[in-house]
């Protein structure tokens, strides 16, 4: 029997709903990287044809686990029983016989194929690729019409939109006999309407028998459309829930280990003259496409804007050009009475002694230099400052000394500024960060992605800083793709699409039906432009 | 998860797993040595006595370590700033040019106290200057600083073939070297200078230059680690995209880091040219810049690791020459191998036995039971 053959019998069993009992069952599993315990005595039962969540904080523990069952990490010890029968997987391509597919964050697709040829990858049937395709074809099209998963099986991935990327990952996952799915953080790049559709198709699949894994930190995912979840805290399994029985606040307070506020709160803002004013903004890569259209707005002292968008929309670029690290190609910025222009650029060391402080969106590959020590990391960008420098040399004493004020300051714990930037968790790294741009008192914050991979007991507290600073009389503009974020946050509400700001609302009337909406609707963007114009 | 995280002691890093990596190469050289028959225990003997057991041997082997010490820390500034500084070669062998052509214009003319500094500034200069073009086309136009640096030490190899023969040869000679300097810009020689306070030792080719090599040591030591230009270069090297977000710019760290390093490199100059020929001639810098690669991976990119494996590299030089003229089955070649061998496991194999000690260290200090779960 040719191996794609074989395969499409796996997928004939879809079809029949499966008859109940466990698909999955984890009994005491433990995983130990060298001194870390990733994984302690973990034990979890799925239902078949169930979907299934699993939430944590970063670090608890969720990664490692799905790994484990996906074969790319062995267990030290404990047994994993799938479909009532014991397995060992050496790597991922047994977890596949066994009927798991996994659908990672970040996809697995090669750009330029079509979504034929990414499905087909590694299941080729044959020396020539001809003698697979039509049967492959024809496979996919049936799989896409029976879960509704329509995509143009010719199109390039790179021409698809994310939403539908990830339906091709799903689909190749189906297509190589997957009963078993595990998604991982899969709403992080869509927007909601995107994930509304995703939802369905996870209903879809789950009326069709299979059972579904999805990991997330999104509590109201969890409401929404699992059936059972279970919580992870610190390596080890902390509780199962049935989800018709347990509430957002319950399971919040499960992840963390204490109870958690999940509204901010805070008074009106009082708000003063304009910091930031941003004219007819138009900012292009280094392709030349346009990346920021004719954008304009203005922070005032004392506010806080939002603003909302799917990852990739101009944000970062906004971002960029407003802190001086990328050069704009029309309009002009503002930025504390210094104006900057296209012929007139103002370099980012520049911005920071006119008062404005950045915390960019991603701390690893901006924020901070992973392999240096905290105390130099926490120089980063201030590393000119007489505090620190001789006329020749720098002071490592002067360096560590502020580095442990702040650490003091934002709670950053280990409090040991010697120990390497990469070895802090994501909140620690993240509150080293905001206290190097807050304790030196900007006028202006740029704030990106203030609470991605932050665990949540620290998201309360990055938030209280962010209001803190509002309340203080400074500028805030926070970037975020979390509209519950940019909800409770913001005092005003930008909404980027697609390079323009496509809506503008106060915080008090934004939901995150309308933000939505404008976060997908192109045509708002290109009226606006035109009033504007 | 941050699976590679975990770190092992200074050392374990630092002592141990070089050495062990050096026992692992001497390993390796013993079975090859037994293979043609030549007893390994007798060649150790030889090449120890040859580097270290009598007084000119171990004026040969510094001189090496010195030339080593150089291209060592040419490489390793190039690397903090992430730039992989293959032309050690060719900015050693123009360094050379410059402390040459000075040291024969105006050495007959001025001082030596005057010529000797200058002839130093002269090299750096050269040096520089050298790598500043394929710098500056790695910052400013996008050349791979990889390719462009390959090249120059070709261009610097023609360049050099063209003046010896063509320009800066002595007239009536038949042999591509220039005249001799004026004997006030030779570099006191070691045996020389000890000879002032009346230290008598036998002539070999070290002289001042060592000095001159650890004063560099110490140099990029502080540079890196304790400027903010340095921290700026490490910024850089190590994460490109925050070092922009700092506001430093990254073409401008290219430059310096490089002009840096081919000045180190044109160090070697003045310990060939100025030390020991006191003439300029081809060939004078062949395999230093190269074998700079290795000490500073060896080396771990600090100056002290450095000089360790410079003098490592030093030993092999010399001893292997007195191996090949001593065992008459072993020629230039065996010692080659046996030099690459060391590169082959300090080098590329560097991490070899990293996974493996450091489950040693885990089980052996159990910390394992007492840490809990960090993210």
């Amino acid at each position: 029997m040719s191996r794609h053959l074989f395969y499409g019998c796996l997928l004939s069993e879809i079809k029949v709903p499966m008859q109940s009992g466990m698909a999955i069952k984890l009994t005491d599993v433990s995983k130990r990287f060298g001194a870390v315990r990733a994984n302690d005595k973990v034990s979890l039962s799925v239902e078949a044809g169930t979907i299934h969540g699993i939430v944590g904080e970063n670090g608890a523990g969720k990664s490692t686990l799905m790994s484990i069952l996906y074969g790319f990490y062995q267990y030290d010890s404990g047994t994993t029983e799938v479909f009532g029968k014991d397995h060992y997987f050496n790597n991922s391509r047994e977890a596949l016989a066994a009927g798991i597919g996994m659908v990672h964050q970040h996809f697995m697709l090669v750009d330029p194929f079509t979504v034929l040829e990414n499905v087909m990858l590694g299941n080729e049937g044959g020396k020539l690729l001809k003698e697979g395709r039509e049967q492959a074809r024809t496979e996919l099209t049936r799989l896409a019409d029976e879960y509704g998963l329509s995509v143009d099986v010719n199109a390039r991935v790179s021409s698809l939109s994310v939403g539908h990327q990830q339906r091709v990952e799903i689909l190749k996952a189906l297509y190589r006999g997957a009963k078993i799915l595990i998604l991982d953080e899969p709403t992080g790049v869509l927007t909601p309407q995107e994930t509304t559709e995703l939802f369905r198709i996870l209903n879809a699949l789950k009326d069709q028998g299979v059972t579904i894994i999805l990991i997330t930190h999104k509590l109201q995912e969890i409401m929404a459309i699992t059936d059972n979840v279970s919580v992870m805290r610190a390596g080890k399994m902390v509780a199962h829930r049935k989800t018709s029985e347990t509430s957002k606040e319950d399971i919040a307070e499960l992840m963390v280990g204490r109870k958690v506020l999940l509204q901010v709160d805070k008074d009106e803002s009082v708000t003063g003259k304009p910091l930031i004013s941003v004219k007819n903004l138009t900012v292009k890569d280094a392709q030349g496409i346009e990346r920021v259209k004719n954008v304009s707005f203005d922070v005032k002292a004392g506010e806080v804007v939002g603003i909302a968008g799917v990852s990739g929309n101009g944000q970062s670029e906004l971002l960029e050009a407003l802190s001086g690290i990328t050069k704009i190609d029309e309009g002009s910025i503002e930025i504390n009475g210094s104006l900057l222009t296209r012929k007139q650029p103002i370099s980012p060391s520049k911005m920071r002694d006119i008062g404005l402080a950045h915390v960019p969106e991603d701390r690893h590959r901006m924020g901070m230099v992973n392999s240096f020590a905290a105390y130099e990391s926490s120089a980063l960008g201030y590393h000119n400052d007489e505090a620190y420098n001789g006329r020749f040399l720098m002071s490592r004493q002067k360096v560590k000394e502020y580095c442990g004020k702040l650490m003091d300051a934002f709670d950053v714990r280990p409090r040991d500024p010697n120990l390497k930037s990469a070895n802090f968790s994501g909140g620690n790294q993240q509150k080293l960060i905001l206290a190097r741009e807050i304790e030196r008192n900007p006028d202006i914050l740029l704030v990106g992605q203030p609470t991605r991979g932050v665990d949540i007991g620290a998201i309360e507290f990055i938030h209280k800083r962010i209001i803190e600073m509002r309340d203080a009389g400074k500028a805030v503009l926070l970037v975020s793709v979390e509209l519950e974020e940019i909800i409770s946050v913001s005092d005003r509400v930008l909404v980027m699409c697609d390079g323009y700001i496509s809506g503008e609302v106060s915080a008090a009337e934004a939901d995150e039906k309308t933000l939505g909406l404008m976060m997908t609707n192109t045509d708002a963007a290109a009226n606006l432009e035109e009033v504007v114009s | 998860m941050s699976q590679g995280s975990h770190e092992m002691p200074f050392w374990m890093d630092a002592i141990l797993l070089p050495f062990l990596n050096i026992v692992t190469a001497f390993a390796a050289t013993a079975v090859i040595f037994l293979a043609i028959g030549v007893d390994p225990v007798e060649a150790t003997q030889i090449l120890l006595f040859g580097a270290f057991g009598y007084e000119e041997g171990i004026g040969y082997t510094l001189f090496f370590t010195t030339n080593f010490i150089f291209t060592g820390l040419a490489v390793a500034v190039a690397f903090h700033a992430g730039l992989f500084n293959i032309g050690g070669e060719g900015q050693a062998y123009i360094g050379g040019l410059g402390a040459g052509m000075l040291c024969l214009f105006l050495g007959q003319w001025l001082p030596g106290l005057l010529v000797i500094p200058l002839a130093i500034v002269a090299a750096a200069l050269f040096g520089a200057a050298w790598a500043y073009i394929p710098a500056y086309l790695q910052a400013y136009r996008g050349s791979h600083i990889v390719i462009t640096t390959i090249m120059f030490n070709f261009l610097a190899s023609s360049l050099m073939v063209y003046l010896m023969v063509d320009v800066l040869k002595e007239d009536g000679q038949q042999s591509p070297q220039s005249a001799e300097f004026a004997e006030s810009s030779w570099l006191y020689s070691m045996h020389d200078f000890l000879a002032i306070f009346g230290v008598e030792i036998e002539a070999s080719p070290l002289n001042l230059s060592i000095f001159l090599a650890l004063l560099a040591a110490v140099f990029v030591w502080i540079f890196i680690w304790h400027t903010r230009w340095g921290y700026e270069i490490r910024t850089i090297g190590s994460n490109a995209t925050a070092g922009v977000y700092a506001g430093i710019k990254p073409a401008r760290v290219i430059v310096l880091s490089m002009c840096i390093s081919g000045a180190l490199a044109g160090m070697v100059g003045v310990n060939e040219v100025m030390g020991v020929h006191h003439r300029l001639m081809l060939d004078f810098h062949v395999g230093y810049g190269f074998a700079g690669i290795a000490v500073a991976l060896m080396g771990r990119n600090h100056p002290v690791g450095i000089i360790l494996a410079a003098l490592l590299f030093g030993v092999l030089y010399q001893g292997g020459a007195e191996l090949a003229f001593e065992m008459s089955n072993i020629n230039r070649d065996i010692v080659v191998v046996m030099q690459g061998l060391v590169i082959l496991f300090s080098g590329a194999l560097e991490f070899m036995y990293r996974p493996w000690l450091m489950r040693m260290y885990l089980a052996i200090s159990g910390r394992g039971d007492k840490q809990e779960v960090a993210a």
